[in-house]
């Protein structure tokens, strides 16, 4: 019964849990990145982020940070502008007034593809997988990203393109593996189970090598079980050296696995603060959580 | 504590429980399979060596179709069958063309007969004594032919190609038109009187009459399979490639593919273009074969009939799409009787297709990977090395 084992907040305070993949497949996934993690340092800055839709200030005024190396929970009721943050963030929306800033650089006027070559890779939270290709090719469009053959590299196979396609078979079925599903590789994506297709989503956006993963809602549709997997999951990115951005509907997911929350309610920030500060924070609870503590309180 | 947390859930299991999900996806696969994947599958799971072996005598028989002349096959004595086969042949190379542009990048081109019509005005006016331009050999206008023919795309598509979808279609279905239109109006293009003689390659005369005579099908039919063999074999290397993978993801989901860092007008540029050079090939062969290129051949029921060829034969997939063509071309010729009702049989043929086989003819995906075998062989590997499933779930507990 897995879904039996028991949460332990303690745990996750300092995540020294082994990461459950052997060091070669992490070397492998990491292959083509320079891992610099300088935990507490400020990666992306969202600064006076407002997005309007008409007279509709669908985010008003938000500000915070993301520091390297951190797991930051984006968290508030439906409609609160979570994801229409996400959405200005990579570049989906353009912000009606503020900026976003990765590593100092702004992403204003930057083109969606050049803002994930930057370092910003997301998933979708109504999974957007290529239907018609394999989980493997998937990926490996994502790793595409840092590949560089042109079409007449590819029409007569010169080096590069031997090289980028060898390492992109590797890599890619080492992001699988990492993922937990390397044995569908060669299915194609839109026949995979539910669960292997969000797992699919997370590897498609490792592989562009992000300096900052964000997943939108993740835990959509799955049940504990499931989602203690994935929690071990994200986890275990973290590990490998990546910053994520969540959001996520599911308080006991969130609560567990981020360092931070952040909090919005109707398109403002609401909080921000440590899972136990959110916890505690009378105006979050009102707002998102009842006026009756649950059991999430109780945890 | 740890310990038991990735004994019972580390992300090496697959998510959705660990009973038989494998198990499901051999059934689910097993489900879909027709006699033709099956035949797919045990192709693929042939040595490189053998499929070579096969493939050799099959395309020995294709050269030599003319020349067997088969005779249920035949279009004679209606039509002269070299001749048939050189036209099924051209067809197959545009619906090459075209299904770059419309099966793997997703593109609807309504008005692919103006690269056909770029190629074949290329060939006319560099060997036509007609023409007041530089002459120079018929071989040198194909390479000539396509480089024009990549201008007219990437200038065709630098404006259009923001569009999406139906918006598209309309613009290139313009397109086509604009370059008949031209051929009538600009003086230098001759309108309806049009380049006589147009060059031909080189070959030893016969007599009088030079091998690659108008009238001769069998050399012409020849050349062009052979440079359907090469653009399909380069073809599909751009397929197992970056540049192959992001037309399906563009085709799948335009913006899924931009978010996940494919520069999608970059690409969508390099599939007009790629296209485009394909179709001003097939054109310039046309007007070779022919000898005589003007406005009259290049209207827009040809490039229904082209997408007609695409789709009948199996958007995305080059074999599919080589059999669509020379379908579309083959029919007409055959049965004489019934040539002049082709556009009502085709439109038939298409919306039972779309009832019964909306993938076409040949319908298999195509492989974007270039070493999938290497793939392919790990993960039967990583399916073998796997512990018995039954016992992690209930150990743990």
């Amino acid at each position: 019964m897995s879904d039996e084992i028991p949460l332990v907040i303690s745990d996750d305070a300092e995540p020294d849990a082994p990461p459950p993949l052997d060091s070669e497949v992490a070397e492998l996934a990491a292959a083509e990145r320079d891992i610099a993690v300088d935990v507490g340092e400020k990666l992306l800055e969202i600064d006076n982020l407002s997005v309007r839709f008409g007279g509709l200030a669908a985010l008003d005024s938000v500000s915070f940070d993301i520091r390297r190396g951190e797991i930051l929970g984006l968290i508030g009721p439906n409609g609160a502008g979570k994801t229409t943050c996400f959405n200005a963030m990579t570049g989906v929306y353009r912000p009606s007034s503020g900026e976003v800033r990765l590593e100092g650089e702004s992403l204003a006027r930057k083109k969606q593809h050049a803002i994930t070559r930057l370092g910003l890779a997301r998933t979708f939270q109504n999974i957007r997988l290529w239907g018609d290709m394999t989980a493997l090719e998937n990926v490996a469009v994502g790793l595409d990203t840092r590949h560089h053959t042109s079409l007449f590299g590819a029409m007569l196979r010169l080096p590069r393109h031997v090289r980028e396609e060898r390492s992109a078979i590797d890599r890619g079925m080492a992001l699988l593996e990492f993922v937990g599903i390397a044995d569908a590789a060669m299915t194609r994506a839109s026949a995979l189970p539910y669960g292997h297709q969000r797992r699919l989503e997370i590897a498609r956006a490792l592989a562009t090598d992000p300096k900052l993963l964000c997943l939108d809602e993740p835990a959509a549709g799955f049940n504990p079980a499931e989602k203690d997997n994935l929690m071990e999951l994200i986890r275990s990115i973290r590990a490998e050296g990546y910053t994520v951005l969540l959001i996520e509907h599911d308080m006991r997911l969130v609560m567990n696995v981020t360092d931070r929350i952040v909090v919005l309610e109707f398109g403002k920030k609401l909080a921000e603060g440590t899972p136990a500060e959110i916890r505690e924070n009378p105006a979050v609870i009102s707002a998102y959580l009842g006026e009756e503590a649950d059991d999430d309180g109780a945890a | 504590m740890s310990d038991n947390i990735s004994a019972g859930g580390g992300p090496t299991e697959p998510i959705l429980g660990s009973e038989g999900t494998q198990e499901r996806l051999d059934e689910l696969a097993a489900a879909r399979r027709t006699r033709l994947t099956a035949l797919g599958e045990w192709w693929e799971a042939l040595p490189r060596l053998a499929q070579w072996a096969i493939m050799l005598p099959a395309v020995a028989v294709i050269f030599l179709l003319p020349v067997i002349n088969p005779p249920i096959l035949t279009t004679e004595p209606g039509n002269d069958w070299p001749l048939a086969c050189f036209d099924m042949a051209r067809f197959a190379l545009v619906a090459l063309g075209l299904n770059v542009v419309v099966g793997q990048a997703g593109l609807l081109d309504l008005g692919y007969v103006g690269f056909f019509a770029v190629g074949s005005y290329v060939a006319a006016l560099w060997t036509s004594p007609d023409s007041t331009l530089v002459h120079i050999p018929y071989l040198w206008t194909l390479p000539l032919a396509m480089v024009v023919t990549v201008v007219f795309g990437v200038i065709l598509g630098i404006p259009t190609l923001r569009l999406r979808g139906d918006y598209l279609a309309i613009v290139t279905l313009g397109f086509g038109e604009i370059i008949r239109l031209l051929a009538t109006i600009v003086p230098a293009l001759r309108g309806q009187v049009g380049f006589q003689e147009v060059g031909h390659p080189p070959g030893p005369d016969e007599g009088a009459v030079p091998l690659f005579a108008n009238s001769h099908g069998t050399p012409w039919y020849m050349l062009t399979v052979a440079v359907i063999i090469v653009v399909m074999m380069l073809l599909g290397n751009i397929e197992r490639s970056r540049v192959g993978r992001a037309w399906i993801a563009i085709r799948e989901d335009e913006d899924a593919a931009e978010i996940m860092g494919v520069p999608t007008f970059k690409f969508k540029v390099w599939a007009f273009a790629t296209g485009a050079a394909i179709g001003g090939l097939s054109g310039a062969l046309f007007a070779g074969q022919v000898g005589f290129v003007n406005n009259q051949k290049f209207d827009v029921v040809t490039s229904v009939l082209f997408l007609c060829a695409v789709i009948l034969g199996g958007s995305g997939n080059k074999l599919g799409v080589v059999l669509g063509g020379a379908l579309v071309s083959y029919i007409p010729l055959r049965f004489t009787a019934i040539a002049d009702y082709k556009y009502l049989i085709f439109g038939v043929a298409l919306v039972l297709l779309m009832l019964f086989r909306s993938q076409g003819l040949i319908g298999a995906r195509s492989h974007l990977l270039t070493y999938a075998r290497t793939a392919r062989q790990r993960t039967v590997e990583i399916v073998r090395s796997r512990p018995p499933r039954d016992t992690s779930a209930e150990e743990v507990a």
